[in-house]
């Protein structure tokens, strides 16, 4: 365990230039999406008959989950195989699949038709076994529980003892003290249940989601429609889980004027060649077998993405970080990090967009400026959330030596602590 | 954290018991398989059909679809594109020639097929969609969360969806007139008004036998191929055409029934809830006996 670095909340600005236009596209997403409220799909998108589904399935929804994966990778590789060392990246990776999975919803529900009859999926009499989207809906739902409640030691270690709630509400001190501690008290004995439960749902659901399309044999261009598509889908958003940590990591340690944590981000990205890796075998052996590759050879926009897809967002990664030295520099690691995201968010997309080819075309499909400004004003207002949350809990772990005498005793901090517990 | 193996595992089987919650996945509910003997379905013969488009009237005014006066559906100017049925209209009357000969011109009524496995109902997250027995796909609007995968679904690309309202959006297809036919003890709007009886609606086995009387009847007027016979597992609508089907409209789809694929992977991943309870507690015992060996590792040193 590293015993020089403690997770504490991080002293900065709020505003700055990057944050201000982050806000102002924030602001912008949420009258697009208060547009699409009050007029309805038809107004606010492009979506038609033929195409029912658009960017806020492929880009909000499917990418959205597969790029919080870093949170169930993350927690299974520090919790359950107890590789401490990496401790000091589970806070930041559980808060991104919180926040991640926070916005997906929040995404889901503007693309619901019936967005008010959500909670209907938990009637046990609709229940529909059948239905992969009822299996998706409903460990999605419970994960976001999980994730909540994992997120409950950090609210505990930042406030038991130091609830000052103003004003008229201060009345209210001690009853969330006595919460507090009741959490605190007992956290502790079922949190690794959770966390357990935490991996056990991310992998039904992750697989799950490349299940959706299987049911459109001859809707979905053959170069992404296989049988073995939630396979992919489980090994794809595993692979992208510590990529999602070496981006955000980096680009915190920017934000926050840290040093990266390189010796931690370099361990993690080791992995990273060998499950892209086995990804690739997977998906040329399926090429093969399926005899799909003349598809790959058709210069249509098909074979297109589908090569961007992999050489871009699969086998650069792999040739990048397969190297120690690579593995050792920030540029790299980053360069190799967001190739992996953006090869990843790809595939969603051409598994739900690009691929998906309706039988009775009427123009195709293009986002409307509506989608878009609500796809953009989620993704901005996650960056805004999470960069409130790490002022206000202690999420990102600093060197105790740095922290000033004053603000380690304010966080209750003593030289021989150890990091995120 | 102070826990030892007997509590682990007690509170491991509690929080296996919360997994259960999902258990109608594990179910193995695969559709049951339709009995002709029970199913309706209509006859749909192209060679009768003179294209008059009254079951696209008769259909407007059953449903109460688009404002539309009567002489909207004389107009047979539509028959320049082909249309597809959309949220105002649950079907279209559309027309194609014989490639060999293009004088020869013939017209199809397209709607939702009824299939007798519908990849629709199967799709949907809530039950909304379910097939009835005696041969309706059936659409329950207050169920419906509006994801529109029934759409995605549908190899036929028939439910269309009412984009255009905001608050209480619907699927829409054609309803086999299920109410009519269930309650009423009608005939489908389209087939009352047929002035040729291009339509038929009877005993699915029945239609079956009917078609394959007139392909024998007429051979030189009908192609030897019943469409909905065996496409998807089968329909509960079955065309008759002059020619080969893959000059209408109608998708070239084989017999393999489209959902079987996914509820396949789908009830072997929950077979009995035994691979996620396995997961659960194949990571259980690693972390376990993973963190008795670090905190070993630290007596050794102390």
């Amino acid at each position: 365990m590293n015993h020089h670095e403690v997770a504490i909340p991080m002293r900065t600005k709020f505003f700055t230039t990057g944050t201000k236009v982050l806000f102002g596209i924030m602001l912008l997403g949420l009258a697009s999406y208060a547009y699409r409220l009050i007029a309805g799909i038809g107004a606010a998108t492009n979506l038609n008959d033929q195409y029912p589904w658009g960017i806020w399935i492929a880009i909000d929804v499917a990418s959205g989950v597969a790029l919080a994966a870093g949170g169930f990778t993350t927690a299974a590789l520090a919790d359950i195989f107890h590789k401490e060392e990496y401790h000091a990246i589970t806070r930041p990776a559980l808060l991104t699949a919180m926040l991640g999975y926070t916005f997906v919803v929040i995404g889901l529900l503007a693309d619901l038709g019936r967005y008010y009859n959500v909670w209907h999926p938990m009637l046990p009499s609709m229940w529909q076994g059948n239905s992969v989207l009822f299996e998706v809906g409903m460990c999605v739902m419970v994960y976001l529980s999980v994730l909540y409640i994992e997120f409950l030691p950090v609210v505990v270690e930042r406030f038991r003892g130091r609830v000052r709630l103003p004003g008229p509400l201060a009345s209210l001190n001690r009853f969330f003290e006595s919460w507090l501690e009741l959490a605190h008290k007992y956290l502790g004995r079922f949190i690794s249940l959770f966390i357990i439960a935490g991996v056990v749902l991310s992998c039904l659901h992750q697989s799950s989601l490349g299940t959706l399309m299987v049911i459109a044999p001859t809707k979905l261009h053959p170069l992404w429609y296989t049988p073995i598509s939630p396979l992919l889908f489980l090994l794809s958003a595993i692979s992208v889980g510590f990529p999602t940590v070496i981006f955000e990591s980096i680009l915190a340690s920017r934000s926050f004027k840290l040093q990266p944590e390189l010796r931690i981000l370099s361990s993690i990205a080791r992995y990273t060649p060998i499950l892209l890796g086995v990804y690739l075998g997977l998906k040329l052996s399926d090429i093969t077998l399926r005899e799909a590759w003349p598809f790959v050879w058709a210069f249509s926009t098909e074979s297109f993405f589908w090569l961007a897809e992999i050489l871009l967002g699969v086998f650069a990664p792999i040739v990048i970080l397969a190297s120690a030295t690579r593995r050792h520099s920030v540029a790299w690691l980053f360069t190799a990090a967001s190739l992996t995201i953006g090869g990843v968010a790809l595939n969603r997309i051409n598994v739900f967009l690009i691929g998906y080819t309706p039988l009775y075309d009427n123009g195709g499909y293009f986002p409307s400026v509506f989608e878009i400004l609500v796809t953009a004003g989620l993704i901005s207002a996650l960056v805004l959330v999470y960069r409130w949350i790490v002022t206000v809990f202690p999420i990102i772990s600093v060197p105790i030596e740095s922290i000033p005498a004053h603000e380690r005793a304010a966080n209750g901090i003593r030289a021989d602590m150890s990091g995120a517990k | 954290m102070g826990l030892n193996r007997r509590e682990f595992l007690g509170l491991a089987a509690v929080g296996s018991a919360a997994l259960l919650t999902g258990q109608s996945l594990a179910k193995d509910t695969h559709a049951e398989p339709i009995d002709c003997a029970e199913t309706y379905g209509v006859l749909v013969d192209t060679v009768a059909c003179i294209g008059c488009r009254k079951c696209e009237a008769a259909c407007n005014r059953a449903h109460k679809l688009a404002d539309l006066p009567p002489s909207a559906f004389e107009d047979k100017t539509v028959f320049d594109r082909h249309r597809r049925p959309d949220a105002a209209a649950y079907t279209v009357v559309n027309r194609f020639e014989d490639p060999k000969d293009p004088a020869r011109k013939f017209t199809i009524k397209v709607q939702c097929m009824h299939c007798l496995h519908p990849a629709c109902a199967s799709a949907c997250i809530v039950g909304a969609l379910t097939k009835n027995a005696q041969g309706p796909v059936e659409y329950d609007a207050w169920k419906c969360i509006g994801c529109r995968y029934c759409m995605v679904a549908c190899p036929f690309q028939v439910p269309a969806y009412e984009y255009a309202n905001a608050l209480d959006p619907q699927v829409r297809k054609c309803t086999f007139c299920s109410e009519r036919i269930l309650t009423e003890g009608k005939l489908p709007a389209c087939v009352e008004i047929c002035p040729n009886e291009a339509l038929t609606y009877g005993r699915r086995d029945e239609l079956l036998a009917a078609a394959y009387s007139r392909i024998k009847a007429f051979p030189d007027r009908y192609v030897n191929h019943v469409y909905g016979e065996h496409e998807v597992g089968g329909t509960s609508w079955l065309y008759l055409a002059p020619v080969e089907f893959t000059n209408t409209e109608l998708p070239v789809l084989t017999a393999d029934v489209i959902p079987t694929t996914t509820e396949t992977i789908q009830h072997g991943v929950f077979k009995s809830f035994v691979p996620p309870l396995a997961l659960y507690g194949l990571l259980g015992l690693i972390m376990h006996s993973l963190r008795d060996g670090k905190e070993e590792e630290a007596e050794v040193k102390s």
